[in-house]
């Protein structure tokens, strides 16, 4: 009897053990509204986030001219390798696909969440939310999105047309690359090899003994 | 002939001067060590315990590091370097060789100051301590993490020459950490949420769109690597482990997990990590990483010494499961064979392969082809390009060619 009653205060432990996760737990506290609302920035395509304030074209160019052109570019062009923010409209078919704010954002709230949260680059979330809507407003008027008069606000933001909306599919490999699952050929499986690139010819790989590049 | 180093070298020499391609070993140590000779490292003590309380890698090893390629990249901020895949075995990287990605450079977190918070579509916000995420039950995985870029560079030709470089940016560690459904199940998901976005704390304040179903399936919040604690380049305190995706989901320096009923549509996920087809239009939310190999010995930075029995080896691994098979081929793909998968073959973990051949001095063009569980087939680079066109920057699994020279020399090439 007493051997039984031991044999179920173990199953009883064991099933303790094996269940203890389908709780919960009490580790933690509640998140109170103050330290949310301290990191939470992200804005969303609904515009669901978007923070209070505005910012001016006119107003915008001050602050890029200040905190952004010596990366970006005066006219969103660029210096040096630093992203371009502004041009590239109709490349992206190219050989050579430029992309910006106004080629390939598909929605502006990618554009005001990535400045407030991670610009400027090395002084990251220091900018001001109208600050945050004034420069957006003038990188949408260097990619000929908005006019010089445009004023960016919750208001005005579902009023923007991003020029590449409609240029993004969800992932469709499992079809469109429905070839890739199969049984490989394992002799004969070409008449000849040729050699049709190397990468000696491009002589790009660092060298332990060389210098930094300077780009 | 008895092999003593003097022969040894003035062998090479002859055969030097007398023009033979084939590199040989050379010897550069001192002959006072050798046998018959007693070493100093064998009359002497040496160092005793605790005079390396964390203990590093042999002097010897110093040239196994991580190495980046500074005209890839404007800044070391954003940036990456890559692990010396070459110079490794087995399956697990060691943490200090895992490559680097970072956005805004290497948080360096204050583990008392570290907090992750849950909120959004959930019955309690919560808020969390290292300490709270260490008493949660927890789990060991080893997994892969690959970035989506690794290989990017490679997309319109041949590039770079070494597996570093065109295919470091892979690790695969043991970690352990909290299932993110434990912690999500604490919060108490609200039945109308399907997405969780993740975001880091470092000065990118990383974030990314993660599906709600993958979070409660296999993710991992992981605050040790190889057992020892997260390095602060891969996210110390705690990360987001997200099996067989791209890593740049796998939120390092996680400081908050919002849960919401649609995607963010983040930088990262949008003007990043999304993949322009010929056609001008970009698929995204491509996650999965495809199965992928790469012959890491010999390689450029490992060209053979040796002629005679010759070990070529290798990784594989795949975002859809296990290593079902790996072939290999010496003639650039006209012939295949099996190669052997040594040690343990994980879910969404590398494998390690080996083939066993006998080199002549002949030329051999090295390929790898993986095959996963789910029977997808690593394809050529030209398979890819023909569906992906040269612009789609991240996903590059394709066959890689390296091509062994009579002088024992590798490069990379491509292949008809």
């Amino acid at each position: 009897m007493s051997k039984c009653l031991n044999a179920l205060a173990v199953l009883v432990a064991l099933t303790g053990a094996v269940h203890a996760t389908d709780r919960k737990l009490d580790i933690g506290r509640a998140a109170t509204p103050a330290e949310i609302a301290g990191w939470d920035i992200d804005v969303r395509p609904d515009g669901q986030g978007l923070p209070s304030g505005k910012g001016s074209v006119k107003d915008g160019e001050q602050v890029y001219m200040m905190r952004c052109a010596a990366c970006h570019g005066e006219f969103g062009e660029s210096a040096g390798r630093w992203p371009q923010v502004a041009g590239g409209q109709g490349s992206l078919k190219s050989t050579d696909p430029v992309k910006t704010v106004g080629s390939y954002f598909a929605h502006l709230s990618t554009v005001i969440d990535y400045v407030r949260r991670a610009m400027p680059f090395g002084d990251a979330q220091s900018l001001a939310n109208d600050e945050v809507y004034a420069v957006v407003a003038y990188m949408l008027f260097l990619n000929d999105i908005v006019d010089e008069n445009f004023v960016l606000s919750k208001g005005t933001f579902a009023k923007v047309k991003m020029p590449n909306a409609g240029g993004f599919y969800d992932d469709d490999r499992e079809d469109s690359e429905k070839a890739f699952w199969g049984t490989p050929c394992m002799t004969d499986c070409k008449a000849n090899v040729r050699i049709t690139g190397r990468a000696r010819v491009i002589d790009v790989t660092p060298d332990d003994k060389a210098r930094p590049r300077a780009d | 002939m008895d092999e003593t180093p003097e022969t040894r070298t003035t062998r090479r020499r002859l055969l030097t001067a007398a023009g033979a391609a084939l590199a040989t070993p050379a010897f550069a140590g001192n002959p006072k060590n050798l046998p018959p000779n007693v070493p100093d490292w064998t009359r002497q003590l040496g160092d005793g315990v605790a005079v390396r309380p964390y203990g590093q890698p042999s002097k010897h090893e110093a040239h196994v590091i991580r190495r980046d390629v500074q005209w890839l990249t404007a800044s070391r901020e954003s940036s990456v370097s890559f692990t010396p895949l070459h110079e490794l075995d087995g399956i697990i990287t060691p943490s200090g060789l895992c490559f680097e990605r970072h956005h805004g450079g290497i948080a360096e977190i204050d583990p008392e100051d570290y907090r992750l918070i849950i909120h959004g579509l959930v019955e309690k916000p919560l808020i969390f301590t290292l300490a709270d995420l260490k008493r949660f039950p927890r789990v060991n995985r080893i997994h892969f993490l690959e970035c989506a870029a690794n290989s990017g560079m490679e997309w319109r030709g041949a590039q770079l020459n070494g597996c570093q470089y065109t295919h470091g940016m892979v690790h695969c560690v043991e970690y352990t950490g909290v299932p993110l459904s434990v912690l999500l199940k604490e919060a108490g998901v609200k039945p109308n949420a399907r997405w969780l976005l993740a975001e880091g704390a470092d000065s990118a304040a990383m974030t990314r769109s993660i599906p709600l179903a993958k979070a409660l399936d296999d993710c991992l919040v992981a605050y040790r690597m190889n057992g020892e604690m997260l390095r602060p380049e891969q996210g110390y305190p705690a990360r987001l482990v997200v099996p067989g995706w791209e890593g740049n989901v796998w939120v390092k320096w996680l400081r908050r997990l919002k849960l919401g009923d649609e995607p963010w549509f983040a930088r990262e996920e949008t003007s990043k990590y999304t993949d322009l087809m010929e056609s001008g239009k970009a698929r995204q939310f491509t996650f999965v990483m495809d199965a992928k190999s790469v012959i890491t010995s010999p390689s450029p930075q490992a060209p053979l010494h040796q002629k005679g029995f010759t070990v070529i080896s290798g990784l594989a691994w795949s975002g859809r499961g296990k290593i079902r098979r790996v072939d290999v081929s010496l003639d650039g793909g006209r012939n295949w064979r099996e190669a052997t998968l040594d040690g343990l073959v994980l879910d969404k973990a590398v494998s390690r392969f080996y083939a066993e051949t006998e080199w002549t001095g002949q030329e051999m063009l090295l390929q790898s082809r993986a095959i996963d569980e789910t029977g997808y087939v690593q394809p050529t680079k030209d398979e890819l390009r023909k569906i992906r066109g040269v612009s789609s920057i991240y996903h590059n699994n394709g066959i890689q060619t390296w091509l062994v020279k009579p002088d024992g020399e590798v490069e990379n090439v491509e292949v008809s």
